[in-house]
């Protein structure tokens, strides 16, 4: 196994308990306040409790308050971008406290309020945090039956709890009237929790608990957010990335009424009452910027892929050991194929740019921001303006979306920075070239694979060289005796990060559009030929259940339309993609007709939701499978406005079909990014089949098809 | 100047180069329509001007002076939500919901002047909306929807 993918590892602070408990019910009022304890480091190191071989002084991972009103709140840090944990984790401790879920309300990802957690990615909130809820949730209902007990002088075992009632015989009891007059505080580490086929309020489609509020627009982003005395601020962004600041004029546009000029090394913003003041005051500074000699030579999107592979960084490798002997393996094959298969950089581009409004009271810093790492943010503040941690709260409302691009705080200083010097709140919205161009990319990537077969079809040799674009799912699932992967990491040109799925998506385009060159080689069919190599029974599960929805045996590429299928497996979640494309001749023009998905990530949670996240992944895949590069050259990007950087939209769409396999006796696992992976090398097959084209970077048809379609080969 | 919104006349001081979509957010506090992009390629600013589908970003507060504007925020009446936005809660047409308004408002706009539009209408007087999210497939079926339970009858 290869380590966690690099760009999730983010350093914990070594503190993470900022309320003090008799704070609770100063803040709260009274009722009862459970703490859920880890008992066992390694559930804390995957839910993000930062520790790092040190015994941390806490081990609280989420918290739950029931007031003497009886209404239920639940404390976590986790964040929502778009994923409906909102709704989901309300339906974990819903069921477990056997209460409607209209009364329980979340208290998400405010660093004031909620604890430590490193931060929403990795499609972690099901697997870890909602097991966590649950059996504090467990925990509260077995103390709310203690009170009943003892109440009633009766043996806890005859009193049960529905609808938020605890019962005995003909008496019943609400929640408020239990815990009313209470002051209770306990910390639990264990409670025994409903197992999944005994779900009835989990395992349903609940409707997003917020859906009124967006439909309506009164939900409030963090860009829809106004502060007393609020001024709106922007920075002046350097002509290129790594830019210095050799002059700056100021003269035109600090006697703009209403205006302040904000310089600080060489940070250089403006702050003002409304937006077009803003703008002007931002147009009049003059500054002069300075290439970095260190950065004298910036490569470009077209010398991209050799410039990866030429500046490795040695320090960056990952490699598991050889299993058998790939030179063995190779020699005994009867077929060979070997490929290079690149992905550029791609942007996250939530449509609600990265935003932030910064309040400072008597040195104590307030920041609204959308970001997937609340405590991460707040570090980040922390240190940029040498304060404790303690003096700077990170709130964190529900988000216009992420898609692991909000990890980084830079909004957040920025408006921080600018309302220290107006000594006033500030808001900054980035503006949608900012968001193109100073936030972080998905990793661009090359990837080299040789494989070979036997001509029974088995996979005698397979080796999987992936330079810079990461680890996540770079390992086969297919069974093979001599393989070797490596992983390598490149001096990036351009500053990347996380996106959803990480790197699972390049590593799946890699390996499987491979497994159907292989199959191609043989002339074997590619659903038969993964068969064949494949024990693992979840990914054959999924794999035939999308080939029997999608008649995989009723398919036949012609020159004008393909169909293809990969699978893959992810996060703990099982996918595979079937894609038919349509080619239009003789302009190539390529467009997906239909995709048909099966995903397993064991018990569903809530099957509506686990649709859409699956449909979502699907068709925010068409989008780097298809169109999706940013372009770059002399530390500029090329392309940041949606009228040059493509998005699927309406047009884009296929039909889909989503196949969801229900394993009720399997942990929960994630399903926000997996199910993005199978479509890029579904669709790159499914070309192949039609035209014979063997397309092996992604995007794959930005301009159509290279070349003249051809017969199948 | 006076701008009608949500039939509320309001009269504002505004300066000539401002858009529509900063003078409802910020002097208006009409928050419910949101930038995305600032060049009329999202969406999500989009509002209803004299009936029809508006990129509020790129649109001059002064020049839409005097003429009926509907946001987000004016579609339900009487505390009755519109078909659509029923719909969209019906069709789990929403992610994490920042392009929902400018959907809502596109979508209305459309029935407004075709009550019963195909699905190929549907996707094409929506394609300058976007959903980074892709819940477009719930989007279109949310529309049908609206059309079907609201018989064509829209405000």
């Amino acid at each position: 196994m290869l380590e966690v993918e690099r760009y999730e590892l983010f350093a914990g602070p070594a503190y993470h308990f900022d309320l003090e408990r008799r704070d609770f019910f100063k803040l709260l009022g009274g009722g009862l306040v459970l703490f859920l304890a880890f008992d066992h480091p390694a559930a804390a190191q995957e839910s993000g409790r930062g520790g790092r071989g040190q015994g941390l002084p806490q081990t609280i991972s989420a918290w739950l308050h029931i007031s003497e009103l009886g209404i239920v709140t639940v404390f976590t840090g986790k964040t929502e971008v778009g994923q409906n944990i909102r709704t989901s984790l309300a339906q974990a401790v819903a069921e477990e406290l056997r209460a409607p879920i209209a009364s329980i309300t979340l208290v998400m990802a405010d660093t004031g309020l909620t604890p430590y957690d490193m931060g929403t990615f990795g499609s972690r909130t099901t697997p870890t945090m909602a097991p966590q809820l649950r059996k504090m949730a467990a925990a509260a209902r077995e103390t709310l039956i203690d009170l009943a007990a003892e109440k009633w002088k009766v043996d806890r075992a005859s009193i049960t709890v529905a609808d938020g009632r605890l019962k005995y015989s003909d008496q019943s009891v609400s929640f408020g009237e239990l815990t009313h007059g209470q002051q209770l505080m306990k910390t639990v580490d264990e409670a025994p929790v409903t197992p999944a086929n005994k779900w009835t309020v989990a395992g349903t489609s609940v409707p997003k608990t917020t859906a009124r509020d967006m439909v309506t627009g009164t939900h409030r982003f963090t860009s829809d957010l106004v502060r007393p005395n609020m001024l709106l601020g922007r920075v002046l962004r350097p002509s290129a990335f790594n830019a210095k600041l050799a002059s700056l004029d100021a003269k035109e546009a600090e006697p703009i009424k209403n205006v302040k000029i904000v310089h600080d090394g060489d940070f250089v913003g403006a702050v003002a009452p409304d937006e077009l003041t803003l703008a002007k005051a931002i147009d009049a500074l003059k500054a002069e910027w300075t290439a970095d000699p260190q950065h004298s030579s910036q490569p470009s999107s077209k010398d991209l892929f050799a410039y990866l592979k030429s500046h490795p960084e040695e320090s960056r490798q990952r490699t598991t050991p050889e299993q058998g002997s790939v030179e063995q393996g190779l020699k005994s094959s009867d077929f060979i194929r070997e490929a290079t298969y690149t992905v550029s950089y791609i942007a996250h581009t939530p449509l609600e740019p990265r935003a932030a409004v910064a309040e400072w009271t008597e040195g104590k810093l307030t920041v609204w921001t959308g970001t997937q790492v609340p405590f991460g943010v707040r570090s980040e503040l922390a240190e940029a303006f040498s304060i404790p941690e303690s003096n700077v709260r990170v709130i964190v409302p529900d988000t216009g979306s992420g898609y692991g691009g909000k990890h980084s705080g830079e909004v957040a200083i920025e408006a921080a920075r600018l309302a220290k010097s107006a000594g006033q709140p500030v808001k900054v919205i980035w503006t949608r070239e900012e968001e193109f161009t100073w936030a972080y990319f998905r990793p661009a990537g090359v990837i080299e694979v040789r494989g070979g077969t036997l001509k029974d079809g088995r996979i005698a040799a397979w080796e999987f060289h992936n330079y810079n674009s990461g680890g996540s799912g770079i390992e086969t699932p297919y069974d093979v005796q001599n393989k070797k992967v490596e992983f390598q990491a490149s001096a990036s040109p351009l500053r990347q990060g996380s996106y959803r799925g990480l790197a699972a998506t390049a590593n799946h385009f890699a390996r499987e559009s491979h497994m159907d060159e292989l199959a191609a080689a043989m002339g074997m069919d590619p659903l038969e030929f993964r068969l064949k190599n494949l024990k693992n029974e979840r990914l054959r599960a999924v794999l035939q259940a999308a080939a029997a929805k999608f008649e995989w045996d009723k398919t036949k590429s012609i020159p004008t339309r393909g169909f293809g299928l990969a699978c893959g497996v992810e996060k703990g979640g099982y996918v595979a993609t079937c894609a038919e494309v349509s080619i239009s001749q003789p302009d190539g023009k390529v467009k997906i007709e239909r995709v048909v998905t099966a995903f397993e990530c064991g018990a569903i949670v809530n099957p509506e939701h686990l649709k859409n996240q699956v449909e979502g992944g699907v068709i925010m895949g068409i989008g780097g499978a298809m169109f999706e590069a940013i372009e770059f050259d002399d530390g500029r990007i090329l392309n940041p406005h949606l009228a040059k950087y493509r998005v699927p939209r309406f047009s884009d769409i296929p039909v889909l079909e989503t196949v969801l396999l229900n394993r009720k006796d399997l942990p929960s696992a994630g399903a926000g990014e997996t199910p993005i992976v199978g479509l890029a090398p579904a669709v790159g097959n499914a070309i192949f089949h039609a035209t014979g084209i063997r397309i092996r970077s992604l995007p794959m048809v930005p301009q159509g098809l290279p070349n003249q379609p051809q017969p199948t080969a | 100047m006076e701008l009608v919104v949500n039939q509320k006349h309001y009269r504002l001081e505004v300066h000539a180069d401002r858009m529509l979509l900063w003078v409802l957010r910020d002097d208006l506090g009409l928050t419910g329509s949101k930038y995305g992009c600032g060049e009329g390629h999202c969406g999500a600013c989009t509002v209803l001007i004299d009936g029809a589908p508006t990129r509020s970003c790129v649109t001059l507060a002064n020049s839409v002076a005097g003429k009926p504007i509907t946001t987000i925020e004016g579609l339900a009446q009487n505390g009755h939500l519109h078909p659509l936005q029923e719909a969209f809660i019906q069709a789990d047409a929403m992610q994490c919901g920042y392009c929902t308004p400018g959907m809502i408002v596109s979508g209305a706009g459309l029935l407004k002047k075709n009550p019963h539009p195909t699905q190929a209408e549907i996707k094409e007087a929506m394609e300058g909306n976007v959903c980074r999210c892709g819940t477009y497939p719930r989007i279109v079926a949310a529309v049908q929807m609206a059309a079907r339970t609201a018989g064509g009858q829209h405000a």
